[in-house]
Order: structure tokens, then C-alpha cells, then sequence
């Protein structure tokens, strides 16, 4: 392990923070003006020319504000929570490749921290620790409606777990690799060999359980501002509170890169054009986050159990099943 | 919009009013889940996504900045009052009959003539506390000169709940008299326009 190595990891590992607590801070800008545009209204409007700055009071305001402890809450376990979810969504990162590899100035730059040859799996996983933040977050906060977002987040999270693995399952079949890379490139010969269109069913779940692990609008109760008000989040001021929501948006961009990557071919065969198409993919999912926000309705705890256990769960097995039975066809076929 | 069938309060066939088509909650679980695949299918779910996406491109916004825009108040709003002057003499309305301060019905009104060098009435003090006012208008409506009046300032917050309108903050100054900028009441208690035309003569000679 050379020292240009390690450099270059650390500069990549600092621009992926950076860049995505920034993209985090514009998510909600975003958020807040589209919504605003599908419900009539204009948004943030005064900070800056069309609120563009709003980030940046937030920021000043997240950043200055009191850090409350309340009493009774169980202060090692309730500090730690916001890191658990930001930390979290940033190591996730770790494993997808955001860009095609580039060449400046003779070095070649590889724009993903780690290519581990499980990296699909080791996001997942990752991700799948990011419920720690929530379950610890809510249940140390000693209010009751922390407690019960917590027991929602621990239902909710291990629930569509099981979805998006299995989802996942089917397509690694046919690719034969949990390197996002790999998935990347066996998807590299056009818009044809998309898997998303192998396997649509996969894509589907895939795309209905991002919903659920990110946390967004129909499958919000996690956080329903309007039955359990912040949920995990009530007892929580200033840059603490400001951790969850990093986390929360940071995560939104990365599994729309997982989304496009997996699913609708990721960057192509590596030129600037597929770079530009990837980051049009991500922008396509992380603007549907969105809009369903705005359209659509959120469910009942029991109704999101019962869609993933009784719908989404049979309905990904029986793909994976079907998929299966396919590729041992076609193996037998050929040989 | 045709308002006229909302008069007709009675839920009928005719009115504009029904019954909105609530259908029976399934029971069985094979009848549930039918209704699941129905709803998921229908297509709904994108008629939503729709809906919104067509309001954002027609970016039609109805947002009022409010401090910086406001909307136009109804002339018949009933906000902090106003005390009018004469046109044509610039002399104050009121003639300190004491109508307004005795119809006031959370007794906010508190004022005190004197009769002045022209064996004339004189109002030398006239307050309302807008801390007990409950902008019913009934001072309005009995001042037989049309001298108070509503106006239509509404923003009235203040630091103290006991917050006084005093004479001179009510009463039309001069100089915005003989700009022409008072302008005659049309709410609550004032003439309704085209009265001359409707006011019939007294038959004196029978
Ligand atoms: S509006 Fe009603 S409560 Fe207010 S001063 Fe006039 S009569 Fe009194
Ligand atoms: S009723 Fe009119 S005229 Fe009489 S005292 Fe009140 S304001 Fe003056």
C-alpha cells in the first residue's frame, strides 16, 4: 500500500463528505421549492436570490443552535444516534462508483473509495446499520413518541430488508457479481441491456422498498410529522437534529445511485456522456422522492407490513425463483 | 361558478349535493386483497403523480407575500375605526351625541365633551380600548352622522393588550382631508348607494 494510495483515498473520502453533505443541504432545497411548485406556492423565497441561500441560514442555525439534552434521556445512547445515521449513509458510499474512471494528468482516478468485489452487499449491509440511528435514537429520547417511531423503524427497516435483498437477489444471478462495477459494465452495451428491463419485477420492489429504507412520503410513519410529530427526531435540536437529516438526504442520493446503477445501466461504457446520463438517472430518482411526496398519501404501519410481508415478499421470491429456473434453462440449453 | 344549487341545502337528485359513493369495506381477506391489486392497477397512484406535475408546469403560484403584497379587504370589513371629517367644512362629524359610547356593548368607548365658546358641542376626548373592542360594529351603525367609522387597517398588534385608538390617531387629519383623501365609508352602517333613488316622499297632502 503506497502513500499515493492512501492520499488519494483520503482526497476521495473528504470530496465524497463534502459534496454529498452539500448535495444533502441543496436536497432540501430542492425539496422545499418543488413542493412548493406542485402545491402552488413559491417556496423559500427570500434568502438569497429564490432562496438559494436558505442552505445556508439553516446551516448557520443548525450549526448555532442550543444542543439540548433533556432530562431522563439516556445521554451516551441519545448523542450517539444522529452519528450512527449520518456515519452510516457516508460509509455506504463507500462502495458505488459515482463516476467512470478519468485520467488527469496521466493518473488514472478511480471515483469509488473501495471496489470491493462485495459491494453491493457491503452498502446494504451498511445501510441496513443505519436503522441503529432511529431504533437507538427514539427509544433513548424518553418520549413516547420517539418510542414508537423506534419500534416503527425497527418493523419497518428489518421488514423491507428482506424486499430488497431478495429484489437484489434476481439481477446478481444474472451478473454473477456483487461489484457495482461489474453490474455497472454488464449493462455497458446500451439502453437494450438495462436490467431494469430482465428484470423489471426486481426493479419495481427494489424501487418501492427505497422507499421504505430511506423513509420517504408513502412509507414516512417512521417520522410522520402529523400523527407521532418528528418521531425519532423530537427531542432533538440543532446540529444533533441536523445529523439525522444529513443522513436522511445523503441517503436518498445514494441508494438513487444503487437505483441506477443496478437497474438502469449506471454510467454506460465509462465516456463523459454516460457519466452525464448517470447523474440524469440519480437526478430522476432523488426528483421522485419528491414527487410522490407531494402526491401521494402515507400508509398505516399495518398496511406497510402487510404489503411487504404478504405482497412484496411472495411476489420477490417467486422472482427469484422464475429467474433462476431461467438461467438453469438457458445453462442447460447451451451446453 | 354557478352557486345558485348550494342554496339548496336538501340532499336530492336535483341539488347539487349527493351522497359520495363509499363502497362496502371488504371483509374476506381474497376480497381485500382484490381491492389492493384494484387500487395499485388502476393506474390512480399516477393520476396523482399527474395532477402535481401538471401544476408545476403551469406554475400558476397563488402565494401572497404577505408583509410585501396583501390582499384587498371586502369594504365592509370591520377593523380599527376611523373618525371622519365634514367635506366641505373640514369640522369634525361627531357632535358628541354619546350614541356609540352607550351602544357599546363591551363598553370600550370612553369620551368627554364641553360646550365650547359658540354654544357649541365639543368632543375633547375620544378612545377606544382595542383590548375589550370587539369590532361589532354597533357604533358604527348608530352614529347618526356617520362619524365613526371602520376602517381597514387590520394590523393592530401590539405589546400591550390594553392598546388604545385615541382621538388623534383616528380622526382624518386635515391636510389628508383637502387632498381629497378621505374617503366615505361603505361598510357597516353607512348609506347603501343609490339610497335617493329608493327613499320614497312622505304623502303630506291627503
Ligand atoms: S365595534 Fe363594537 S365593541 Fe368596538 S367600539 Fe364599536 S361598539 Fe364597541
Ligand atoms: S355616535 Fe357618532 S356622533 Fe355620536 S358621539 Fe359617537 S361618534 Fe360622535
Amino acid at each position: 500500500m503506497d502513500v499515493a494510495f492512501i492520499i488519494e483515498t483520503i482526497v476521495k473520502i473528504v470530496v465524497i463528505l463534502l459534496v454529498f453533505s452539500a448535495l444533502a443541504g441543496f436536497g432540501t432545497y430542492f425539496e422545499r421549492k418543488v413542493l412548493a411548485f406542485m402545491q402552488r406556492r413559491l417556496g423559500p423565497m427570500h434568502v438569497g436570490p429564490y432562496g438559494l441561500l436558505q442552505v445556508a441560514a439553516d446551516g448557520i442555525k443548525l450549526f448555532t443552535k442550543e444542543d439540548i439534552i433533556p432530562q431522563n434521556v439516556v445521554k451516551p445512547i441519545f448523542k450517539l444516534a444522529p452519528v450512527i445515521t449520518a456515519a452510516t449513509a457516508f460509509m455506504a458510499a463507500a462502495a458505488i462508483p459515482f463516476w467512470p474512471e478519468f485520467t488527469v494528468f496521466g493518473y488514472t482516478v478511480h471515483p469509488i473509495v473501495s471496489d470491493i468485489n462485495v459491494g453491493i452487499l457491503y452498502v446494504m449491509a451498511v445501510m441496513a446499520i443505519g436503522l441503529y440511528g432511529p431504533l437507538l435514537g427514539g427509544m433513548a429520547s424518553a418520549n413516547k413518541f420517539s418510542l414508537i417511531s423506534a419500534a416503527r423503524s425497527a418493523a419497518v427497516f428489518i421488514s423491507y430488508e428482506v424486499i430488497t435483498g431478495l429484489a437484489l437477489l434476481a439481477p446478481l444471478m444474472m451478473v454473477g457479481s456483487l461489484s457495482l462495477i461489474d453490474i455497472n459494465n454488464y449493462q455497458s452495451a446500451g439502453i437494450t441491456h438495462w436490467i431494469a428491463w430482465s428484470q423489471p419485477v426486481a426493479f419495481i420492489l427494489f424501487w418501492i422498498a427505497a422507499f421504505a429504507e430511506t423513509g420517504r412520503t408513502p412509507f414516512h410513519l417512521v417520522a410522520n410529522d402529523h400523527e407521532i410529530i418528528d418521531g425519532f427526531g423530537t427531542e432533538y435540536s440543532g446540529m444533533r437534529w441536523g445529523l439525522f437529516f444529513i443522513g436522511e438526504y445523503a441517503n436518498m442520493f445514494f441508494i438513487s445511485f444503487v437505483m441506477a446503477i443496478i437497474f438502469l445501466g449506471g454510467y454506460g461504457d465509462g465516456s463523459i456522456a454516460g457519466a452525464f446520463q448517470l447523474l440524469m438517472k440519480v437526478a430522476f430518482f432523488f426528483f421522485f422522492f419528491l414527487w410522490t411526496r407531494a402526491a401521494w398519501p402515507d400508509i398505516r404501519p399495518d398496511q406497510l407490513m402487510w404489503l411487504c410481508w404478504k405482497v412484496l415478499m411472495p411476489i420477490a421470491v417467486l422472482n427469484v425463483v422464475i429467474t433462476g429456473a431461467v438461467i438453469l434453462f438457458k445453462l442447460k440449453g447451451g451446453m | 361558478m354557478h352557486v345558485e344549487p348550494f342554496t339548496d341545502r336538501n340532499v336530492s337528485e336535483h341539488s347539487a349535493y349527493y351522497y359520495v359513493d363509499i363502497e362496502n369495506y371488504p371483509v374476506t381477506g381474497w376480497d381485500k386483497f382484490k381491492q389492493v391489486v384494484k387500487r395499485s392497477l388502476k393506474g390512480e397512484l399516477f393520476v396523482g403523480l399527474w395532477v402535481v406535475m401538471r401544476e408545476m408546469i403551469k406554475f400558476d403560484i397563488h402565494t401572497v407575500k404577505y408583509p410585501l403584497e396583501k390582499l384587498p379587504i371586502g369594504p365592509r370589513y370591520r377593523a380599527v375605526h376611523k373618525l371622519l371629517r365634514l367635506w366641505e367644512s373640514g369640522f369634525e362629524r361627531c357632535i358628541g351625541c354619546g350614541l356609540c359610547e352607550k351602544i357599546c356593548i363591551s363598553d370600550c368607548i370612553r369620551m368627554d365633551t364641553r360646550i365650547d365658546e359658540n354654544s357649541r358641542k365639543e368632543v375633547t376626548e375620544y378612545s377606544i380600548n382595542l383590548g375589550r373592542c370587539i369590532f361589532c360594529g354597533y357604533c358604527a351603525e348608530v352614529c347618526p352622522e356617520l362619524a365613526i367609522v371602520h376602517g381597514g387597517r387590520y394590523e393592530n398588534a401590539s405589546e400591550q393588550r390594553a392598546h388604545f385608538v385615541i382621538k388623534d390617531d383616528m380622526l382624518t387629519p386635515l391636510d389628508f382631508l383637502t387632498a381629497g383623501q378621505q374617503e366615505e365609508y361603505p361598510g357597516f352602517g353607512a348609506i347603501t348607494p343609490h339610497e335617493d333613488e329608493r327613499v320614497s316622499k312622505t304623502p303630506l297632502a291627503y
